[in-house]
């Protein structure tokens, strides 16, 4: 994921602050997005060849590589599914979300 | 596995779509900005006209590209684009990649006179159309590239869409542009090579990207790459490039082309299809893509 942003919400104060086009460079950082998941990733790393499958088809960039290794974004990711169902090792199986 | 190893990525490491971004799950659309970008890199301005991608950025000023985004009206992707590339000219800056990036509403259906207009300028964008097969963000309505057969709640079971989709690959290639290419979320090494290509042509550049929607196909988010990948496998969406509108690419050759019902039957928009309404769909797949082979002299 983008590391060259933090996780804060940008506040206007008035409107002249505002950019004069609506060109949008503000960070959506701030909307942790993982509190939509009903069911979690868990990666079994013992089973992991890092092939790379699962950080390639994230819609949510939410596989960070690691160390070389895959590690889920828990704040971010949605619940999808696509990692454990496209991870050729079947090491990514998707848990209930405990709230 | 041993610690050393480093993982295998077949594609840049570099990000521009960060998340926090409002896409349902399993979103085919987020998935095919994050790689187009991939291709692109940091010095990338991108048009937005309305479309599910005006919402998923994040409302204004937030953002959840790393790249500047102007929003502009549904029918002017296009036009916006020549724009924003005019202004950049003025400034001297030859560098900067301007992408118009629309549904397949707004290229198809509205946006398609801008989008010629651009075309026949040969006005110096790349035009990106992810297709979803209907206008999603207002609640899936039929669009001209919808496919016969589906259900949209505007083409509902009983009334089925009886057109069949709109071929804007033959549209475009009448224009004789530069570079034309057809693109998958479900081969992301094929779709980034494409984006670094079109990047490197000058004029008018054209990508239509497959890009699968759970929530408007009826279909689960997990499966989103695995229906991008049987469009392709079946021929549906047969992955191509068109250069300097004559020369045709068929860019993955397929020995056996898998039955479209594959396809088909994991999409509830296509569930009341009867035996022999499945086998239209073949039989119009297989002319479209016996033609395809004739364009790629294959
Ligand atoms: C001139 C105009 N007409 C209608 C709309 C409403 N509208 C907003 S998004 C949209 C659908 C866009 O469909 P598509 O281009 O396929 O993108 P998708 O939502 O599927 O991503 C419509 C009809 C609008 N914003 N402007
Ligand atoms: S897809 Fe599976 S095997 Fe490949 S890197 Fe991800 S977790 Fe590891
Ligand atoms: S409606 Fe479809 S295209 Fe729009 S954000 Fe949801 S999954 Fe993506
Ligand atoms: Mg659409």
């Amino acid at each position: 994921m983008s590391r060259k942003k933090e996780a804060r919400k940008i506040i206007f104060e008035s409107e002249k602050e505002m950019p004069p086009v609506p060109m949008s460079l503000g960070s959506m950082l701030h909307n942790r997005t993982g509190a939509w998941r009903n069911i979690k990733p868990v990666i079994d790393l013992s089973k992991c060849i890092k092939c790379g499958i699962c950080w390639k088809f994230c819609p949510d960039a939410s596989i960070d590589i690691v160390d070389e290794w895959p590690q889920i974004n828990y704040d971010y990711c949605k619940g999808c599914g696509l990692c454990a169902e496209e991870c050729p090792q079947k090491c990514i199986t998707m848990v209930e979300e405990e709230k | 596995m041993s610690k050393e190893k480093k993982m295998t990525t077949t594609i840049t490491r570099e990000e521009f779509m960060s998340p926090g971004h409002l896409a349902c799950q399993g979103c085919g659309a987020s998935l095919a900005m994050r790689l187009a970008l991939k291709g692109l890199g940091q010095r990338t301005i991108v048009c937005i006209p309305a479309c599910c991608w005006a919402v998923i950025d994040g409302p204004f000023p937030y953002s959840s590209l790393d790249v500047p985004i102007y929003h502009c009206a549904f029918e002017t992707a296009a036009s916006s684009a020549s724009g924003v590339k005019a202004g950049l000219e003025i400034l001297g800056d030859n560098e900067t990649a301007v992408l118009a990036w629309a549904g397949d509403g707004g290229t198809y259906d509205i946006g398609l006179q801008a989008l010629s207009g651009a075309a026949e300028r040969n006005d110096d964008i790349i035009y990106a159309c992810y297709d979803n097969e209907a206008y999603m963000n207002t609640g899936i309505q039929r669009s001209s590239a919808t496919p016969f057969g589906a259900w949209t709640t505007t083409t509902p079971v009983k009334h089925y869409k009886k057109e069949r989709k709109k071929d804007i690959i033959g549209i475009m290639a009448a224009h004789g542009i530069p570079y034309i290419a057809t693109a998958s979320v479900a081969y992301p090494e094929d779709m980034v090579k494409k984006f670094k290509k079109a990047r490197e042509i000058r004029g008018t550049r054209f990508i239509l990207i497959f890009a699968p929607c759970p929530a408007g196909w009826k279909s689960r988010p997990e499966d989103t790459i695995k229906l991008a990948r049987l469009a392709v496998q079946t021929g549906y969406f047969p992955l191509i490039e068109i250069e300097k509108g004559e020369k045709w690419t068929l860019n993955l050759k397929l020995k056996e082309r898998k039955p479209i019902a594959e396809y088909l039957k994991l999409q509830g928009r296509f569930r009341h299809l009867s035996e022999e309404e499945i086998a239209a769909i073949q039989q119009e797949v297989d002319e479209r893509w016996a033609k395809t082979l004739q364009k790629c002299s294959l």
